[in-house]
């Protein structure tokens, strides 16, 4: 029989109220849910459905007339360079220059968010909080239908590609993100070495920049890398707005091949399973260190 | 007014302060002359540290005043940085950078507050380090130091500005019995060697060895205060006689 610990497993010995440990697995949420998530899944579950997605347009071919026609597969293979080359290239530069856009503006609007100034630290707060909380494809729209698609400086026109406002439009709501992630980690220092840096007669300047940011810089990039992957898989609704990514040129050659039914479930799962390729790695790796960091501090 | 070295280096009088209805210093007063080593006890919650947390204005006052090298503490115009540079702190729980190493954390304010030459400061910061003992844990991360350890390396580094006052808040309460005893040593090398020094302690063997005055506070006030020797043996406040009939 295991031994009995008087409050906890057997009655307690006492009168007084005992406050039990709380469960925390159960109802703490995980800051990196999606990574998590993502990362859970064994590599070749996708796989699987992959070769499922392209076995069943052979089996429904196999009972129509299409003689004369190539085969889904042939078609696809025919497409995947384009599709790679053209189309996922393009999503991929599409996330990073908004991961780029929405890092370098969340930095700031985080610093903002522990300003000394009351103002900066409140209009901070609100940006991010508005950004943080409203859908994608509304700001997606605002910014793209808001934004001139060519301005003159000068006598000079500059034409504001789609892309372009693709990327600020997403970035919004990575800027209002990164930014929660920059005041937490802040947070997240215990406020002596604020006094330990003060007492030594630091700046708050440089007590943020020499003392505090390179102590929270490592528990930033878990997170960061986690809303780095959910960008990559949100940015096919820009496809939407008519940027050609990876979403509208399968549609298209989907289109040049006769828009045959047989094609769409292999082309889309085309599609998905190249998304799973690149970002598995990523939460992979955004778990493994996010472990590694735990560990050290 | 100049200050010269035959006033109070640090004076302190008639100090309140309190956190919002909480009064913790009812007026307080004390002068330290250059190279005393004050020694202030008590039970918890009668204000030593914020006491001396307010000698580097970590803390504000609404009221008194508080003079280091005649310059005033609480005054809106006070140079803050110029008074850390004078006044030197450590604290309960070290406090040191964990990302830096040993040297490093000596090293960084004179380099980057100073703006000495890192040369230089290398140098005295391995002097430093060698006399609070700690030679050969230069490269070592404050995770990678016992507590006793740390400690001595936040003196060192405390040291490292030169500072003309030491303030040292409870600084073994933190430890092991058995490393409180290198740290104590380290401190009294220092007081040896004419340092100015202010500490907040509950160890009164230590107090009564190395102090040339000692202040006992309670609820605020300061109750007695006098020499060790008449403190300790021959204490007149029956609050002072309780205290001590706990602690000793």
């Amino acid at each position: 029989m295991s031994r009995m610990i008087p409050g906890l497993t057997a009655p307690a010995t006492t009168d007084m109220p005992v406050l039990l440990p709380a469960p925390t697995a159960r109802h703490t949420p995980r800051a990196l849910n999606f990574s998590h998530w993502l990362a859970s899944i064994p590599p070749w579950v996708p796989f699987l459905i992959f070769t499922a997605a392209l076995l069943w347009p052979m089996m429904a071919l196999a009972q129509g007339t299409g003689e004369g026609k190539p085969t889904p597969l042939e078609a696809l293979w025919r497409w995947m360079p384009f599709l790679i080359t053209r189309g996922f290239v393009f999503t991929v530069l599409i996330s990073v220059m908004t991961m780029l856009f929405g890092t370098v503006m969340g930095v700031f609007l985080g610093l903002g968010q522990i300003s000394p100034v009351k103002g900066i630290r409140v209009a901070s707060y609100w940006i991010t909080q508005i950004f943080r909380n409203s859908p994608w494809l509304v700001l997606l729209f605002i910014v793209m239908l808001s934004f001139p698609f060519q301005v003159t400086v000068f006598g000079v026109t500059i034409p504001i590609p789609d892309w372009t406002k693709a990327v600020i439009g997403l970035g919004l709501p990575i800027m209002a993100n990164i930014s929660e992630i920059v005041r937490g980690a802040i947070a997240s220092v215990p406020s002596a070495q604020w006094e330990a840096a003060e007492s030594l007669a630091f700046t708050r300047r440089q007590t943020l920049y020499q003392i505090i940011l390179p102590q929270c810089i490592k528990r930033m990039i878990p997170p960061w890398m986690n809303w780095y992957a959910i960008l990559t898989m949100a940015t096919p609704i820009v496809s939407i707005l008519g940027v050609e990514e990876i979403l509208n040129l399968t549609r298209q050659a989907i289109e040049a091949e006769n828009n045959r039914p047989e094609l769409l479930v292999p082309f889309y799962g085309f599609v998905l399973l190249i998304f799973f390729v690149y970002c598995y790695p990523i939460a992979r790796l955004t778990i493994r260190l996010e472990r590694k960091f735990a560990l050290k501090l | 007014m100049t200050w010269t070295p035959d006033q109070p280096i640090v004076s302190i009088h008639n100090v309140k302060k309190a956190f919002g209805s909480l009064e913790v210093l009812k007026g307080v007063s004390m002068d330290i002359m250059k190279g005393e080593v004050i020694c202030i006890i008590g039970p918890s919650g009668s204000g030593k540290s914020t006491l001396i947390r307010c000698i580097n204005a970590l803390n504000d006052i609404q009221g008194g005043s508080i003079t280091v090298e005649g310059q005033e503490v609480h005054d809106d115009n006070l140079d803050r940085l110029e008074l850390r540079k004078k006044v030197g702190m450590v604290f309960q729980q070290y406090n040191l950078f964990p990302h830096k190493t040993a040297l490093e954390n000596v090293m960084m304010a004179p380099v980057k507050v100073l703006k000495q030459n890192k040369a230089e400061v290398e140098t005295r910061a391995r002097e430093l380090l060698r006399k609070v003992r700690l030679e050969g844990k230069e490269n070592s991360y404050p995770g990678e130091l016992s507590g006793g350890q740390q400690q001595r390396v936040a003196i060192a580094r405390s040291l490292a500005m030169s500072p003309d006052v030491m303030l040292f808040d409870e600084v073994t309460a933190a430890l092991d019995p058995e490393t409180v005893k290198e740290v104590l040593v380290t401190i009294k090398d220092l007081a040896a060697e004419g340092m100015t020094c202010i500490l907040v302690t509950h160890e009164m063997g230590f107090a009564r060895e190395v102090a040339d005055h000692i202040y006992f506070t309670d609820k605020g006030v300061i109750v007695e205060h006098g020499p060790p020797e008449t403190f300790f043996d021959n204490a007149q406040d029956p609050r002072t006689k309780e205290f001590l009939s706990q602690i000793l």
